[in-house]
């Protein structure tokens, strides 16, 4: 580490030589000192000793690490000595442990595209393991390789164009598959196979990606339809103001955070953890309350209770705006739900859509647990198949009704949870839902929670499928009209069981 | 009843229902367009242009909601795609009035101005034609009528009645909703068909042309009315209701239900192109929000509040729910939806028979009481979606033996 003294010289010229030095020295610890000097943050005492100031401020020795009381003068830096710092710093950092600062490395020497780079980059394809990273490297050395004069580097770089599976090169092969532009037929023999090798990558990244962007819709779905499926497809009520119970869950989240932000606010990004029970509770509670004021006198006549549950919808949508307010509240995704992971090349899941599904697995792993494994559960079965029976039995069936519309409602208030963390929140919020859960729910066969399941994410996976193909609204329409047909062939939903009982419903 | 009601009542005997219906035509197509035109502005009895507009708007919506209380109330098919309907019958006028714009529009060219502006060279196939008034006339009944004709044909083939029905009537609305909000769609996208001048040469700003349409959308009513009476009068009339009441009992006597329905269903339709044609011209736009979702739900609680069942009910619920509408829309914007909200819950719950049970001419009356006393009795799946779920037939066809029908029918499964 010699080359440090250079920086104790106040000519520009030393202190370039240093650095060019340090460079190639290929030490771990010239990163260090290259960034602070990029960054000002360099220092030489009285002693010729280098310093670093940290973060806090204090001083500590370039090459220990150790604090130092002492302070100095700043390194001199010129502009000709920027220029070559950036690129340095990128080539060492192309060594560097973590693979995210070696992808970032390799993107700082790609915008670059110097000639002068393609060594360090081709000895670091050699030792590089991680394939997004040798993906970015193949991608750089690419542009200067298959613009070169020779056919060897040429044809290269075409075969670690398809070992890599760089998808963004596709375009540039396509050049070199024709006569006049590639001389060599070699190359062109490889250019087309590797053109070929890509599309099928493609196909199966675009279908991967369509199947994750799939189910994320589809648990959003089911979200708002699993609630339904149980007021609607165990107790045959036709809930239309089951959007509005998801809108007052996804108000209820909006509320929790208020209170975190003005009360507990170290707590901040941990509302969302309460806001599911917050959300449930409130929910549950709406529910109730529809069911012994409302709902109760209107069993066994469904065609009236479609209009009174609207009217329920329209009177929960005016009290939330006098309370709330006409305009949409903002519901912040807390930090530990922002940004995302790239899981192929340019298919980025945010956290927030993931957590959405593991969320939604985890309701549907709740809703199947209260339904087969609680007592209360055990009571709503009874009812829903046989009511006069477990009448009998002492269940007094008004009671579980009323449990099992609130439990229905409970449920769409957790959908109204995840709903909040991805879009708009509104009064409005709760009319966009309704008519697609009512889809997935007819779809899936009333009475089969796991019939709404497979619905909800069949249609979230057709709907993404369609989008690059008929656009967005033309692919919802198109999956509207499909479920339409699918529901003239079969009337009782795809999961539903055949049989005389079929006609009764 | 008070007095001077069932003295009314007395006087018209069982044609109750016709001549409301008579009076309401009569006032809508002579007296307001005479009071608007003819007595001076002066005059106490003076009908402000403003008014006008708004009674012929209503007395559409009336003829809509007539065809829905035909649909509902006599066969029992809640269809939730009656806007749609409607807002086709309004397009397909639309259509035509953007076409007889001319080159009057902002940019001065031959295309609507929407497609000046999207930039399109050449108008699409299916604005051929719109430049004559009989076409889109005729496009206004048929292009609903077809659809409904297709789309009842395979839904009622394949037995989706009841609940299931509405559901997949509500999805077709939203579909078509969202296919006419896309610009590329070519029918104005968000904005719709607006800025229409004039109607077959007559400046449509007029307060004389306001008032001809005022007095055609009377005398379309009173046509609609009379249509729907005569089918429900008719013997097929008598085997929808009877379908109403327990379908698989005359589908075993022998009745093809299919056709019955698709009749009842497509005609309902039909009408239903026929009122948002007399609408556009009046009010002067339509765009894709007249299809939400909601508006077809509306349209059933406006047949409710009248009182199903009875055709004059559901025109008289139309008016007094919209003229509600207008009024508290501009007095209390937002007490409206408390108001609608509350209009939906307390006459399903408490009023079945609707307005037409309260004056008197309701099928039968309600005990409505004993509703409170029982509640949830009926929850047996298999009595869901049976007759239960309609108010008592006008025709008594059946009526007697509806009630132990179903309860056989919940025993039997």
């Amino acid at each position: 580490m010699a080359a440090l003294g250079g920086f104790a010289q106040l000519s520009g010229d030393d202190v370039a030589h240093a650095v060019r030095a340090l460079g190639e020295s290929g030490d771990p610890r010239a990163i260090r000192v290259l960034k602070a000097l990029r960054d000002a943050e360099l220092y030489v005492d009285d002693a010729s000793h280098v310093l670093i100031r940290d973060k806090n401020g204090a001083m500590v020795d370039a090459l220990s690490g150790a604090p130092v009381p002492a302070s100095g003068h700043a390194a001199t830096i010129n502009n000709e000595i920027r220029r070559v710092l950036d690129t340095l710093i990128a080539r060492l950092e192309l060594k560097s442990p973590d693979p995210d600062e070696r992808l970032e490395a390799v993107g700082e020497l790609a915008r670059r595209s110097n000639e002068e780079d393609a060594p360090a980059m081709r000895d670091a394809l050699e030792h590089e393991k991680v394939r997004s990273v040798r993906r970015a490297l193949v991608s750089a050395l690419a542009e200067g390789d298959l613009a070169s004069e020779d056919p060897k580097r040429r044809l290269g770089a075409v075969e670690a164009i398809e070992e890599a599976g760089a998808l963004g090169l596709a375009p540039k092969l396509a050049a070199l598959t024709t006569a006049p532009a590639e001389p060599d037929p070699a190359v062109r023999a490889a250019a087309s196979r590797t053109i070929s090798s890509l599309h099928r990558k493609q196909i199966f990244v675009d279908g991967a990606a369509d199947v994750l962007y799939g189910m994320s819709t589809g648990s959003i779905l089911l979200l708002s339809a699993l609630g339904l499926a149980i007021t609607f497809g165990l107790m045959r009520v036709i809930n239309m103001a089951h959007g509005e119970l998801v809108m007052i869950g996804a108000y209820a989240t909006y509320a929790t955070q208020v209170f975190f932000h003005e009360h507990l606010p170290v707590h901040e990004s941990l509302y969302l953890v309460a806001a599911v029970p917050v959300a449930l509770v409130a929910s549950m509670l709406v529910g109730a309350l529809l069911e012994v004021a409302v709902i109760r006198f209107l069993y066994g006549r469904p065609l009236e209770t479609l209009l009174a549950t609207y009217g329920l919808s329209l009177l929960l949508i005016q009290i939330v705006r006098s309370i709330f307010g006409a305009q949409n509240v903002l519901v912040e995704n807390p930090p530990w739900l922002s940004g995302g992971t790239e899981l192929f090349e340019d298919v980025v899941i945010p956290y927030n859509r993931m957590a959405v599904v593991v969320f939604t697995a985890v309701v549907v792993a709740f809703v199947a647990f209260v339904l087969r494994g609680t007592p209360l559960g055990l009571r709503v079965r009874a009812v829903t198949q046989n009511r006069p029976m477990a009448a009998c039995m002492g269940i007094s069936t008004a009671r579980v009704d009323t449990w099992t519309f609130a439990l229905g409602c409970g449920v769409g208030g957790l959908g109204g949870v995840a709903l909040s963390q991805l879009g708009n929140v509104g009064p409005e919020l709760g009319q966009g839902v309704i008519v697609d859960s009512f889809l997935v729910v007819v779809l899936g066969g009333v009475g089969k929670i796991a019939g709404s399941v497979v619905a909800a994410f069949g249609l979230g996976i057709l709907n993404k499928v369609l989008e690059p193909i008929a656009g967005a609204v033309l692919g919802k329409i198109v999956v509207l009209l499909a479920v339409i047909l699918v529901i003239q062939k079969r009337p009782q939903g795809l999961f539903a069981p055949r049989g005389r009982s079929v006609e009764a419903v | 009843m008070t007095p001077a009601l069932a003295r009314l009542r007395a006087w018209l005997g069982p044609h109750l229902n016709t001549g409301i219906i008579a009076i309401l035509c009569v006032i809508v197509s002579i007296v307001v367009p005479i009071c608007n035109a003819v007595v001076p502005e002066s005059s106490a009895l003076h009908v402000p242009d403003f008014f006008v507009t708004v009674i012929g708007k209503l007395t559409c919506y009336a003829i809509v909601a007539v065809a829905m209380d035909l649909v509902w109330g006599y066969a029992g098919i809640l269809s939730l795609c009656h806007a749609l309907f409607f807002a086709l019958g309004g397009y397909a006028m639309g259509m035509y009035l953007m076409r007889s714009i001319g080159k009057q529009g902002m940019y001065a060219s031959d295309l609507p101005d929407f497609m000046v502006f999207l930039d399109w060279k050449e108008l699409p196939w299916y604005w051929y034609g719109f430049d004559h008034f009989w076409f889109a006339a005729l496009m206004a009944l048929l292009v609903p009528g077809v659809i409904a004709y297709v789309f009842g044909f395979f839904a009622f083939r394949s037995r989706i009645g009841g609940v299931y029905f509405s559901i997949v009537t509500q999805a077709l609305t939203f579909a078509a909703m969202l296919l006419f909000f896309r610009n590329a769609t070519g029918f104005g996208g968000n904005n719709g068909l607006t800025d229409f001048k004039r109607i077959l040469g007559y400046p449509l700003r007029e307060p004389s042309t306001r008032a001809v349409l005022c007095a055609l959308a009377g005398a379309g009513l009173a046509l609609a009315y009379a249509l729907c009476r005569a089918v429900v009068g008719s013997r097929a009339g008598r085997v929808l209701t009877a379908m109403r009441d327990v379908e698989p009992k005359v589908r075993f006597c022998g009745y093809d239900t299919v056709r019955y329905k698709l009749f009842a269903w497509t005609l309902s339709a039909v009408l239903c192109g026929f009122a948002g044609a007399l609408y556009v011209p009046q009010v002067g736009i339509i765009n894709p929000s007249e299809m939400q979702p909601s508006s077809s739900v509306e349209i059933a609680i406006w047949v409710a509040v009248g009182g199903r069942g009875t055709l004059a009910g559901a025109a008289i619920g139309a008016l007094l729910v919209n003229g509600l509408k207008s009024w508290l829309t501009a007095a209390f914007p937002a007490a409206w939806l408390y108001v609608l909200g509350t209009l939906f819950v307390v006459v399903t719950l408490a009023m079945p028979g609707g307005i037409m049970q309260l004056i008197g001419m309701g099928p039968r009356a309600w005990n409505v009481l004993s509703r409170f006393r029982t509640p949830g009795v009926k929850v047996d799946a298999s009595v869901v979606g049976s007759p239960s779920s309609a108010p008592p037939p006008a025709v008594t066809l059946v009526d007697d033996k509806a009630s132990s029908a179903s309860a056989g029918g919940a025993a039997g499964s």
